[in-house]
């Protein structure tokens, strides 16, 4: 058995949950190829190759891989999927979107989300927004799945050493062309690999009083995510939602303030370690899986909070 | 241009789903069913695009058991022209999905199809994606907004970290994301005059697709569930127990 993981990286750097990805590659086999398309992407090669349990890097460098464009990189992945029994990548935007071309392609099923491996044909997997979990035997000669980052721990960054060959680019598709991109700035961690999440909802009332968790979550130096309801009044950006269709976390630590705690919701931070909840409203469903609970205002509990741990 | 808008009917999303005592599936049996949430988002960027007349004619496609024929009825009072049910008992995963939608779409060639970017059931989110493969078409999931322009389309995508751009050649498959549009309310002129659009009904047998279950469900459970922990008092007893009983700052 020979594995493919789909690294996912912005040409400078490896994202965080491609070790995770790795972690859930090696529950299925010992041989792991990782596979990093990009383009000008040489130091992501490199440090691909110094991952724990990486037995080689395939390196494509082509300017129609600077922005993993689906058609491209499906095509890419293609070219040398029959060499492998899994094609495993991180259930992330980029992961989602080029995979099932690739299994369509193979006329294979993918196996969506995975959160754990149960042996090299069977997988689990949850449903209805994380209420339900299933466990799916995929009967297909290559299995093609993308993995749930939060259901595996990372493997070490360093410690491998192995070599680094470079693949040939396909051709550009021509189908689709990338025209700009904008990306939330922030010097806090991102959502997906911060170690403590303080989270806001609708009980926030404002994209200004957004301040008071920003200078909660740089005290902690945790990351700022939001529930759909603070997207939708528009307090944050879309890229701060966690849900079963936002982002999905499960930090050390995760402060829900001012949510209600919709099962959306929930599906999307339920698997954090320790639950905090702040909320005025005792009733609120949050309190049902918050470890610690706290009943108040949280224009009064959120500054207190801050300044304590000063 | 055609327009097709793929619609799947899903377990409510208010409903909160419970797994048979023999643990083979989930109950479904009498709960609201309802048209996917994503997919409404679909129907709905459909009717804008006729409403600024690029768009001619909306198909709304469904796949599945008879039933489907009233979310189909849904989206033609939403303002569909016409339905189409690929009708079956079988499970139809999602690349079977792709398989009948590319056979419809061979059938009407229309030069967009527009899917809710995942289903609230499965969860999967493959089926565009899969659907543009076969058709060797280019696609833009997760769409926030969608801009048509001669030949192409200009798409503004949800990306984890942000937003990204990209320009699609038609015909083209997109996906719609939540914050593309907020659909419509249905009209109750509307509900009476949809009961007259022509909904036709095939098999997947008609379309020359054999249905494959490539994935067994071996069982479902519930997750475990997670207890309820302890109110603190104040801010200050918070503080204590995070620093010393869960140990986490």
């Amino acid at each position: 058995m020979r594995v493919l993981v789909v690294a996912e990286h912005d040409n400078q750097s490896l994202k965080a949950g491609v070790l995770n990805t790795i972690q859930a590659a090696r529950k299925i086999a010992s041989e792991v190829v990782v596979l990093v398309a990009g383009h000008e992407a040489s130091s992501v090669a490199q440090a691909a190759a110094q991952v724990e349990g990486v037995s080689k890097v395939l390196h494509a460098d082509a300017a129609q891989y600077a922005h993993a464009l689906a058609e491209n990189i499906a095509n890419l992945v293609l070219s040398i999927a029959k060499e492998y029994t899994h094609i495993l990548t991180p259930a992330s935007t980029f992961g989602k979107n080029f995979l099932p071309r690739v299994a369509a392609l193979l006329d294979v099923a993918q196996v969506s989300d995975v959160i754990q491996v149960v042996d090299a044909d069977t997988f689990v997997r949850p449903i209805y927004a994380g209420n339900v979990l299933a466990t799916v035997k995929a009967t297909d000669a290559i299995k093609v799945l993308t993995i749930r980052t939060t259901g595996f721990d990372p493997v070490a960054a360093t410690g491998g050493s192995a070599a680094i060959e470079s693949l040939a680019a396909q051709a550009d598709s021509g189908l689709a062309s990338f025209v700009e991109q904008t990306l939330t700035k922030s010097s806090r961690p991102e959502l997906g690999a911060a170690k403590i999440i303080v989270s806001g909802g609708r009980g926030m009332g404002s994209s200004e009083n957004f301040a008071i968790l920003e200078a909660l979550a740089d005290k902690l130096g945790a990351a700022i995510g939001a529930s759909r309801a603070a997207v939708d009044a528009g307090y944050v950006p879309n890229d701060y939602q966690v849900g079963q269709t936002g982002k999905i976390v499960a930090p050390q630590l995760y402060i829900a303030v001012g949510i209600s705690g919709a099962i959306q919701h929930l599906a999307g931070m339920k698997d954090s370690k320790v639950i905090v909840a702040i909320n005025k409203d005792e009733e609120a469903p949050i309190f049902q899986v918050a470890d610690y609970g706290l009943v108040a205002d949280l224009f009064t509990a959120v500054p207190e909070l801050t300044q304590a741990l000063s | 241009m055609k327009i097709l808008v793929a619609v799947k009917r899903v377990v409510d999303y208010n409903v909160k789903v419970r797994v048979k005592s023999d643990g083979s599936d989930v109950d479904i049996a009498n709960v609201k069913m309802s048209m996917n949430p994503f997919d409404e988002i679909a129907v709905e960027e459909a009717i804008r695009l006729q409403e600024a007349g690029i768009a001619t004619e909306i198909i709304l496609v469904s796949l599945g058991v008879k039933a489907c024929q009233d979310i189909l009825r849904t989206g033609l009072a939403m303002g569909g022209d016409r339905a189409i049910l690929v009708e079956t008992d079988e499970e139809i995963q999602p690349l079977s999905a792709a398989k009948l939608l590319k056979a419809v779409v061979e059938k009407e060639q229309p030069k967009m199809v527009i899917l809710g970017k995942q289903a609230i059931d499965d969860d999967a989110n493959q089926t565009g994606q899969m659907l543009a493969a076969l058709l060797g078409w280019g696609q833009a999931t997760f769409a926030s907004k969608v801009t048509v322009a001669g030949e192409q389309a200009t798409v503004i995508r949800e990306i984890d970290g942000g937003l990204e751009t990209i320009a699609v050649k038609l015909p083209v498959v997109v996906t719609a994301d939540l914050r593309l549009n907020e659909p419509r309310y249905v009209k109750l002129p509307n509900i009476m005059k949809a009961k007259k659009k022509p909904l036709d009904v095939l098999t997947p047998a008609d379309l020359g697709v054999n249905l494959t279950k490539n994935l067994v469900t071996l069982k479902v459970q519930e997750p475990p569930v997670r207890k309820a922990g302890v109110k603190v008092a104040d801010v200050q007893s918070l503080v204590d127990k995070l620093k010393n009983e869960a140990k986490v700052i």
